[in-house]
């Protein structure tokens, strides 16, 4: 069913046991967005040191692909330097634009691949991006702290 | 002629379109806009292809046309609500409507009995649409004056006990939904618009949710102001209604200013068009409007108060139905008595969200998130609600078809 396309068992698997999830009082910025729509929030905390993202925890409520998706966010990030982020949320935006023609890289994105069948719900794609815009302001903010 | 959900539905085309890969589409989101039968489609039509002119100018017969349409449209209306046409105000919506008589009241200069000071209240509910709640804040926030509400009981309703309290001497202004878009409950105007009177407050009712679905006397309500918008009403998008009683639409100041709504204009100076026109400044939505006037007519042609006896029916078998599934919870009033044909839930844990997205898999159409009325989610202690809202053209199939794709929701995401 198409329906099994956006909710692929991985992201069904994050949703029951979000990883990252609580979050850590260390941090270098700390953001909450909200999707206007619905009510999703999330509040993330990141902390970046020398460059490299050494933790990123979260909290908040929402739908399963909003929470999936920050979720497999944190996995990925941690440990990378900023740019390498940033060029994974680049990645991610735009497989959350394809609108279901791009099937994404799992060299850059890994587990995040899952989230291509998302692109072709034009409803649930803020949902997904929800916890990575929230990440992209954090990084930027982060960017000043960071020594 | 007896109510026929079977006939009825013949007169909306969507209802011949299939959802989802050939599902029959069980559209229960009519609290959001309703669906459009031919009449009106063909009213908005005729309007372009046989009589399109700006209407109140023009020295030609298409423009003669083109008001008479109109202004048909306006008596049509009037004669719905049980108003005058010189109380009918055509906006772009019910928000706008709001904010007119908002913006309006926050125009008045001393002396007229809409000014309002820092010394003054407003009053609205905990259960308000953004829309009935938002314009007021501001209001507020511009003139000084004190924003107090009504809180809403854990059974739905509101709470009226601290009535005296709420409304007081101070008050010029009582903002209130005749019935709340989330919960279904409507609310009881008597006492609300007897306390308002006593202390010399207008009542200015957001109708959005109850003009459609059941007969609405402004008369016999009592109010000075209604609002409700004509999508909501089987209507045309881009069209609402400011009811409001005529010396009082007369005593407001204008809000938008412009073509159409003056008397005299110098280079310095203006003054107003009578009511109410001077609330119409520039060209109209007229073919909205005209739609309007057949949408009205459509739903007289069938009765409203047979319109509403369908729904308190339908409204009894939903609630029967879906209080049997485990794990759910209705937000809004259990008792079927003085509520209307929403029915907002949430389902265990399952996000509403996702919800949605599963019954939609199914192609039954609901609402999912706080419905513009975010006050009142957290007032309810829920983030996020799913709504399923009935409409004329709904029968018991809509609902059974909607338990039907709950429990399938109930499956797939318990499946893990």
């Amino acid at each position: 069913m198409e329906l099994d396309s956006l909710y692929q068992e991985v992201i069904l698997d994050h949703y029951k046991h979000p990883q990252h999830k609580g979050l850590n009082p260390v941090y270098t910025a700390q953001v909450s967005h909200v999707n206007t729509s619905c009510g999703d929030e999330i509040t993330l905390n990141l902390n970046v040191e020398n460059n490299v993202i050494t933790s990123i925890t979260w909290d908040g409520q929402g739908c399963s692909i909003s929470q999936a998706s920050v979720s497999m966010l944190s996995d990925l990030v941690t440990d990378k330097t900023l740019e390498q982020a940033n060029a994974i949320v680049k990645s991610f935006s735009e497989l959350m634009a394809s609108k279901g023609t791009a099937a994404g890289d799992p060299e850059v994105l890994e587990d995040a691949v899952v989230f291509a069948g998302v692109s072709k719900f034009p409803g649930r794609v803020k949902c997904a991006l929800l916890g990575w815009m929230a990440f992209k302001d954090a990084a930027i903010q982060s960017q000043g702290e960071s020594k | 002629m007896s109510f026929s959900v079977v006939e009825i539905r013949k007169d909306f085309p969507i209802f011949e379109r299939t959802i989802r890969d050939g599902k029959r589409l069980v559209y229960l989101d009519s609290g959001a806009t309703s669906q459009k039968p031919w009449v009106v489609i063909n009213a908005e039509s005729d309007f372009y292809s046989k009589h399109n002119a700006a209407v109140h100018r023009g020295a030609h017969q298409l423009a003669e046309e083109a008001t008479d349409a109109y202004e048909g449209a306006r008596e049509i209306v009037a004669k719905f609500i049980g108003g005058q046409e010189s109380e009918i105000v055509f906006t772009k919506s019910a928000t706008e409507s709001i904010n007119l008589v908002a913006y309006a009241i926050g125009n008045a200069e001393p002396g007229n009995r809409f000014a309002l000071t820092a010394s003054d209240s407003i009053v609205v509910t905990e259960m308000e649409h953004h829309a009935n709640l938002i314009p007021w804040q501001q209001l507020a926030a511009r003139t000084g004056a004190q924003l107090k509400w009504f809180n809403v009981t854990q059974d739905c309703r509101l709470d009226l006990s601290n009535i005296d309290q709420v409304i007081t001497a101070n008050t010029k202004v009582v903002a209130v939904t005749h019935q709340s878009n989330v919960l279904g409950t409507i609310n009881p105007l008597d006492a609300i618009v007897k306390r308002a009177h006593e202390v010399g407050a207008v009542v200015v009712l957001d109708a959005c949710q109850s003009v459609p679905h059941m007969s609405v006397d402004v008369v016999a309500l009592g109010v000075d102001f209604l609002a409700f918008s004509g999508h909501k009403a089987v209507g045309p998008t881009g069209v609402g209604v400011l009811w409001g009683k005529a010396e009082l639409l007369d005593e407001l100041p204008p809000f938008l200013t412009g073509g159409s709504m003056i008397e005299n204009v110098t280079m310095t100076t203006a003054t107003w068009a009578p009511v109410p026109q001077k609330f119409e400044a520039g060209v109209p939505n007229m073919a909205q409007a005209v739609g309007l006037g057949a949408a009205c007519k459509y739903l007289s042609d069938l009765g409203m108060d047979a319109v509403r006896e369908h729904e308190i029916a339908i409204t009894g078998y939903a609630l029967d139905k879906m209080s049997a599934i485990e794990g759910i919870r209705i937000v809004g009033p259990l008792e079927n008595v003085s509520r209307g044909a929403v029915v907002s839930f949430t389902l265990a844990d399952i996000h509403p969200h996702d919800i949605g997205q599963y019954v939609d898999s199914q192609g039954v159409a609901v609402r999912t998130g706080h419905h513009c009325a975010w006050p009142l989610a957290r007032a309810m202690n829920v983030p996020a609600t799913t709504r399923a809202s009935f409409y004329l053209y709904n029968d018991e199939r809509d609902v059974d078809a909607l338990v039907e794709a709950l429990l399938g929701a109930q499956k797939y995401f318990g499946r893990f």
